[in-house]
């Protein structure tokens, strides 16, 4: 919030689609660009106060890099700021995405591309296996935690339950675990 | 109306879907299951190829991508408006009377419990992936699945390696092995 009065509109939109559209992947690949745009080019915020705001980014409902974008775009001007960093950042994949769907749309049905599209999608495969692998072993840290892990698994393929069920038991999983474990602890 | 629907599901996906990329994976199964006219699990593994290896938020991307597919430019650019939706409101929520909300113990708690299922989820949307890819109609492609454990293998042993490499090269062997087998 060093420059909050200097900073105009069009500068949030500027940066934000810089930022979007030389991110690859997920939320936290955008972190070193986000470091780069707004600590070291433009000085909105130090830090300490982007690692904040990359924490609460991840605890937020949606996309990590979406709610960052809106939260330093919400700090510099309000909410106007955080539609416009946020606006910004889809930018690039309206345009990329919207150009290459629509190619590949018209190739769908040539032989060499279903072919490729046979070996990507074997790709891809081993891609959301590794994810998991990664994910699996930073987060499932104890019994509780693998016992509800199973059962998400089990609810959703075996079952048919909704998702977002799993999303509501999650959350009250992890409040009355943790409430548990801390009366035993007194 | 189409674009509606469009924006309040998308809408739903960017409000339930927390922490990372492939957190809104789960959801867009079940959206296809819902809305079989819209685009089928088999769409969603080439979307997210797509995704993976284009600029931009996995998450945005694949918003984008399954709007256009439902319904064109416009379509895309509905959905990827609904995705975003809930953050910009519970961010400038957040902002204006939850100082220090990532800091809070009872946010922690829920997340240690959060964690674990989203893994539980994204386990279910990646067992329909590999259904459509590994299998046809219950039989196992052979081939397919050695190639899966091949790329899983040095995936795993060079993880640095940017994913869009791993997807060139799977195209390329595509093209030589002739798959779909």
């Amino acid at each position: 919030m060093m420059k909050k009065e200097k900073t105009t509109l069009w500068q949030l939109y500027a940066t934000f689609l810089k930022i979007g559209g030389l991110t690859f992947g997920g939320g936290y690949a955008m972190l070193p660009m986000l470091q780069r745009e707004v600590i070291t080019n433009n000085r909105w915020v130090t830090e300490e106060e982007l690692l904040d705001i990359y924490a609460i980014g991840q605890v937020t409902p949606g996309i990590i890099a979406i709610n960052t974008a809106s939260l330093i775009g919400y700090r510099m001007r309000g909410v106007l700021g955080s539609i416009i960093a946020t606006l910004g950042e889809v930018t690039p994949s309206l345009v990329i995405i919207t150009l290459l769907a629509s190619v590949l749309t018209q190739f769908q049905e040539n032989l060499l591309v279903q072919r490729a599209f046979g070996g990507i999608r074997v790709a891809v495969c081993a891609l959301i296996a590794q994810s998991i692998i990664t994910l699996f072993k930073k987060s499932i840290v104890d019994l509780p935690t693998l016992i509800l892990c199973l059962v998400t698994v089990v609810g959703t393929i075996f079952l048919h339950l909704s998702p977002l069920v799993f999303v509501i038991v999650g959350i009250l999983f992890g409040l009355g675990v943790q409430s548990l474990k801390r009366r035993n602890a007194e | 109306m189409i674009f509606l629907q469009l924006y309040y599901e998308f809408f739903k996906i960017g409000l339930f879907s927390i922490g990372g990329g492939l957190a809104s994976l789960p959801f867009l199964y079940k959206l296809a299951e819902r809305q079989p006219t819209w685009f089928s699990a088999q769409n969603i593994v080439d979307m997210l190829a797509i995704s993976e290896s284009t600029p931009g938020p996995i998450g945005i991307n694949m918003a984008t991508y399954p709007g256009f597919v439902t319904a064109g430019p416009f379509g895309g650019i509905i959905a990827t408006l609904g995705e975003v939706s809930p953050s910009i409101i519970i961010i400038c929520i957040i902002a204006r009377f939850l100082d220090q909300f990532d800091k809070n113990p009872r946010v922690k708690d829920a997340f240690y419990g959060l964690r674990s299922a989203v893994i539980g989820l994204i386990i279910y949307a990646g067992s329909k992936i590999f259904a459509v890819t590994l299998l046809d109609m219950g039989s196992i492609r052979y081939i397919e699945v050695i190639l899966f454990v091949i790329l899983f293998a040095l995936a795993m042993k060079f993880r640095k390696v940017h994913p869009l490499i791993w997807i060139v090269l799977g195209a390329v062997l595509g093209l030589l092995l002739k798959l779909p087998s």
